[in-house]
């Protein structure tokens, strides 16, 4: 502390606590809202407090779906989403610490050719390649399957350089010593860099597991039928249904449901959540 | 740096690479060149032939007032959601620097809006502003203020800006945390030493010192919100009311739709990744730079 003035920590506090609160808000509305019936919410009237119906509400937007539409329930939504993101978060490490090995551990003809190849797709998000992305799912058929909502996310840069960054700290002593004792590119991988790498791949797979989950315009795009859609688009297609009044509660159960795993993780997991999105960003 | 020690297997690292590079082509490459060549491309009503017509999708998406408003669009969200996402963030950090007994709290606290998705943030938002049943629009009301975002454009475009800032603090934040407690508190003691008082201290040491962080959460916000706000306008507005709210990812999306205009679609796609990359240029030349500090 440079010096100490009483009022300038009751400032911080208070501006803090205001922040926490903008923060906030928004979900707690969302909380208060999914323990209301649909008249309490629609009428524009809501109080500020719980009602009694957050039993009904869940229940029936887990397993039963919407009364007047119908609708897939949330728990297969769920399922889906929770498929998907794991998939995402494990086919991303698997392929990027794989590489990054090569990358970085033997010197083979075209070594920087291949580390650029996939280093340029750092720039291309999958949002500006859309419908030709969609074109290759449709053409292998894998519209409406696990595979075509996770194998395109997996193809990106950043575990890769992550991986290499990483590696690239760690002492070659330990290679040759490793050598000395006889191991080939095999046993050092499994004995020696895997279990070095853990906290790397903790990290990583916190990072991608919320951007699984998170991911929007691509399940939009492949999903046709209802029992593969995700959590996070379901939701939307509650609210702007074509011929009934959107029933909000369940909604926001919805979305209630829809952000407890990410921001579980967030929270529980939150040094390796920081170390991970620095990491990733460098 | 490159390691001195390695293996000299001949085969075994392309055996290692194969799976991300097939990835890579299948999903990234092949797709991204069929972008680049549907835009030559036109297709007829039902997608069975296509002719090469040239620049001719570039032409009539250059004279396209709708993409122009786009642009527009685009510029306008994201310099106010940069800026205001930036500078509430900033403001958030530098009191949770303050040596208090509850940041690591504060800290868990402003972070974890990182994790939500933007589509649900998108819903969060529409939900407290909607014009009938929101909370927050019924004061609005009572000052007999005319709010609707569903008819309104700058109506519209406030909400958006509103759940994409919401949604974009925890990151900014974090980093910006990071970067104040990276400054030596030596120069700040020395700094008081001469007299210089809190907000002094602020604008002349930490705010150049930050520079670096600030710089490059601008490159990665402007990102942002280029592509990962897509769910919260599909949500909240999904582009309308009348394009108000149309950015050219948004509009990519919307034009290409069930088979509409997929050369004109495509021919934006182009662009869109030429300004992605000249954006990713700009923030590895800084990232260079950095190194030297």
């Amino acid at each position: 502390m440079v010096e100490h003035r009483p009022w300038t920590n009751i400032i911080a506090y208070a501006i803090l606590t205001f922040g926490v609160f903008i923060v906030a808000f928004p979900v707690y509305l969302a909380l208060i809202a999914s323990t209301h019936d649909a008249a309490t919410v629609v009428g524009g009237n809501m109080p500020l407090t719980p009602g009694g119906h957050a039993l009904d509400n869940y229940y029936r937007a887990i397993f039963v779906g919407g009364s007047r539409a119908i609708r897939e329930p949330v728990g297969r939504m769920l399922l889906n989403s929770f498929i998907s993101a794991i998939g995402i978060a494990l086919g991303k490490i698997f392929i990027s610490i794989l590489s990054a090995y090569a990358v970085v551990y033997f010197r083979f003809p075209f070594r920087k050719t291949a580390f650029w190849i996939i280093f340029i797709t750092l720039m291309l998000p999958v949002e500006v390649r859309i419908y030709p992305t969609y074109k290759v799912i449709a053409d292998l058929k894998m519209l409406d399957t696990y595979a075509g909502l996770i194998l395109p996310l997996i193809a990106s840069a950043t575990g890769t350089l992550l991986f290499r960054q990483f590696f690239m700290t760690i002492p070659e002593e330990l290679l040759e010593a490793s050598r000395i004792d006889g191991a080939g590119p095999f046993r050092f991988f499994w004995d020696t860099l895997l279990p070095l790498s853990v906290t790397t791949i903790a990290a990583l797979f916190v990072i991608q597991f919320i951007y699984g989950w998170n991911q929007y315009l691509w399940p939009l795009l492949i999903t046709t039928q209802d029992s593969m859609q995700t959590i996070v688009t379901g939701i939307k297609k509650m609210l702007y249904t074509t011929d009934e009044l959107a029933e909000w509660q369940l909604a926001m159960a919805t979305a209630i449901l829809a952000m407890l795993p990410p921001v579980a993780v967030v929270v529980i997991m939150q040094r390796l959540f920081v170390r991970g999105l620095v990491e990733t960003e460098k | 740096m490159e390691k001195s020690v390695v293996f000299n297997n001949k085969l075994l690292p392309y055996l290692l690479l194969i799976p991300q590079l097939i990835i890579t082509f299948v999903f990234f490459y092949w797709p991204a060149s069929q972008a680049v060549k549907q835009s030559f491309l036109r297709e007829d009503a039902f997608g069975l032939n296509s002719e090469f017509v040239g620049l001719e999708n570039y032409q009539s998406l250059f004279a396209d007032p709708g993409y122009y408003k786009s642009m527009l669009v685009t510029v306008i969200f994201s310099s106010l959601v940069a800026a205001l996402s930036l500078s509430i963030a900033l403001l958030f950090a530098t009191q949770a620097d303050k040596n208090l007994k509850a940041a690591g709290a504060y800290k868990t606290l402003m972070i974890w809006p990182y994790a939500v998705a933007p589509a649900v943030a998108g819903v969060l938002w529409i939900f407290m502003f909607h014009p009938t049943l929101g909370t927050l629009a019924r004061p609005l009301r009572w000052m007999s203020f005319d709010w609707n975002p569903l008819l309104n454009g700058s109506h519209a475009m406030a909400l958006v800006v509103m759940a994409a800032v919401w949604k974009q603090i925890s990151y900014n934040f974090l980093f910006f945390l990071a970067g104040l407690q990276s400054i030596p508190k030596s120069v700040l003691e020395a700094g008081a030493i001469d007299g210089a008082g809190p907000m002094r201290r602020f604008w002349t040491i930490t705010f150049p010192l930050l520079s670096p962080t600030t710089f490059f959460l601008l490159v990665v916000n402007v990102v942002y919100v280029f592509f990962d706000t897509f769910g919260i306008i599909d949500a909240v507005t999904g582009g309308g009311p009348a394009g108000a709210t149309t950015t050219m990812v948004y509009k990519v999306f919307a034009d290409g739709r069930l088979g509409g205009d997929l050369g004109g679609s495509a021919a934006q796609s182009v662009v869109l990744m030429v300004i992605v990359i000249a954006l990713t240029a700009v923030q590895f030349r800084y990232v260079e730079r950095r190194v030297q500090y």
